[in-house]
């Protein structure tokens, strides 16, 4: 992050500004994908009105970067109306879509409305493995037609490549793809629980040997691995909060419900019966997740990864308590340094192995 | 001193964050934050404002500092974000097919 992005960021939290929303406009989708932690029926997804009046409502809060996501979100008949009132406020515009329903017309639209990123995940380089994953034969093929579409019209796309049992070995055909492609590609190693708390899904977790072979990967993380963290925990570590979750950063779903963040499932509002910035100053459940800081939480605040950790307070949630250790991050610090987290220890894996 | 209209960019994502307007281009991602009185230009460029009456109604009164001061500052100013391609001119009234600047809420 440049100076001048972190200075508009700390600006943003000091005055309490949720500078970035991730808004999924349905749960809906054309895949099946195994990780997903979506339920897909349509419980009442918000109208095209009550969805430009919460944009109404997010430019007045100041909001700034706003993802349209999903589900997928070509499933809505209204997307370019919505992405178009969006524009017309103003906000910085990114989605996150399969592509599957992209072809040049919609890439030229999409162009034409000045959004700044599309987000298209891609599994693996390989069909059969890609097409397994989404439960969909032939996604490989028309994602990648999408990006190229894309791509001929200058839109800037980021491949999203998602890392679990399937797929562990494919991220370096990805990312030979994505170069081939001219695209960007980001990987992550996170699968979350089901929205409704179903834990199913976290068996499809990369296994200790394979996310030790992608935290070890020169060519992902140049000579930054196996860095031993400071044992040494300074005051400022401690006083400060754990992420941009409640602070800067929010989540709604398709129904309008509020949370922290999409990985925070902590229900704060619904902007069908309030407005949102009742929700977002007024919440009880925001209120506590901003009063948090790391010197609050009873096992993290005194592990020597504290100020390196990328502990998710969102998981930590789902685990059973928000101050708690986030036991994928405790395993994540632990394979990164080789050195014992709180949360978990050299030779006894967190479940995932 | 030739005067000209000013207009705000529709390539651009925009939003006033504690008295400060960010820019962020959808071309190319360049940042920009403006400060107090670059952000009230941003603000008045509305495509039918003359650069005169910018000056004059809104900067000189608003800052007490003297129009030739003032004019020959937010001339370089606008300068500067045209060469960005953030703001653009006219010797004519310009529409632009944003909504005008909603009044932000100075949180």
């Amino acid at each position: 992050m440049s100076d001048l992005m972190q200075y508009v960021w700390d600006r943003a939290l000091d005055s309490h500004v949720p500078l970035s929303v991730h808004f999924d406009l349905t749960y809906r989708c054309n895949e099946r994908c195994v990780h997903c932690y979506l339920d897909h029926d349509d419980h009442g997804e918000m109208t095209t009105p009550e969805v430009t009046d919460v944009l109404d409502q997010l430019a007045a809060a100041g909001t700034l970067f706003l993802t349209f996501s999903g589900g997928e979100i070509l499933l809505r008949k209204d997307l370019f109306e919505l992405v178009a009132y969006a524009r017309a406020l103003q906000f910085d515009v990114k989605l996150k879509t399969n592509g599957i329903l992209i072809g040049a017309r919609e890439a030229a639209r999409i162009r034409e409305l000045g959004v700044r990123q599309l987000q298209i995940s891609i599994y693996s380089h390989r069909p059969e493995v890609h097409d397994a994953i989404t439960k969909v034969p032939g996604s490989l093929a028309r994602s990648l037609a999408a990006i190229r579409f894309l791509s001929a019209q200058g839109v800037r796309v980021m491949i999203a490549n998602v890392l679990m049992r399937q797929n562990a070995s494919d991220y370096p055909g990805v990312r030979a793809l994505a170069t081939e492609l001219g695209v960007d590609c980001t990987i992550d190693p996170t699968i979350t629980p089901k929205m409704d708390g179903d834990t199913s899904i976290v068996a499809l977790r990369l296994p200790a040997p394979q996310l030790l072979r992608v935290f070890t990967d020169r060519s992902l993380v140049g000579d930054d691995f196996m860095t031993a963290p400071s044992m040494e925990i300074d005051r400022e570590t401690l006083d400060g909060r754990p992420c941009s979750a409640g602070h800067t950063f929010c989540y709604i779903s398709p129904y309008g419900d509020v949370y922290p963040c999409v990985q925070f499932p902590l229900p704060s509002g619904n902007l069908r019966q309030q407005r949102f910035e009742r929700i977002w100053f007024e919440s009880p459940q925001l209120g506590d997740v901003r009063s948090i800081r790391v010197r609050d939480l009873p096992t993290c605040s005194s592990c020597g990864h504290v100020s390196t950790c990328t502990r998710c307070p969102g998981l930590a949630y789902m685990e059973g308590n928000m101050r708690g250790p986030s036991s994928a991050d405790c395993e994540k610090s632990l394979l990164r340094t080789g050195a014992a987290a709180a949360g978990v220890h050299p030779g006894r894996g967190t479940g995932s192995s | 001193m030739t005067d000209i209209f000013v207009a705000r960019s529709d390539r651009l994502a925009a939003r006033k964050v504690a008295g400060e307007v960010v820019i962020l281009s959808a071309d190319d991602s360049s940042l920009y934050v403006l400060n107090g009185v670059g952000s009230a230009v941003w603000e008045a460029a509305d495509g039918r404002t003359p650069l005169s009456a910018i000056v004059d109604d809104i900067i000189c009164r608003a800052y007490n500092v003297d129009r030739e001061s003032a004019w020959r500052d937010v001339e370089e100013f606008v300068a500067g974000l045209v060469s960005y391609g953030v703001l653009r001119t006219s010797p004519e009234a310009m529409s632009i097919d944003l909504p005008d600047h909603r009044p932000s809420v100075d949180i």
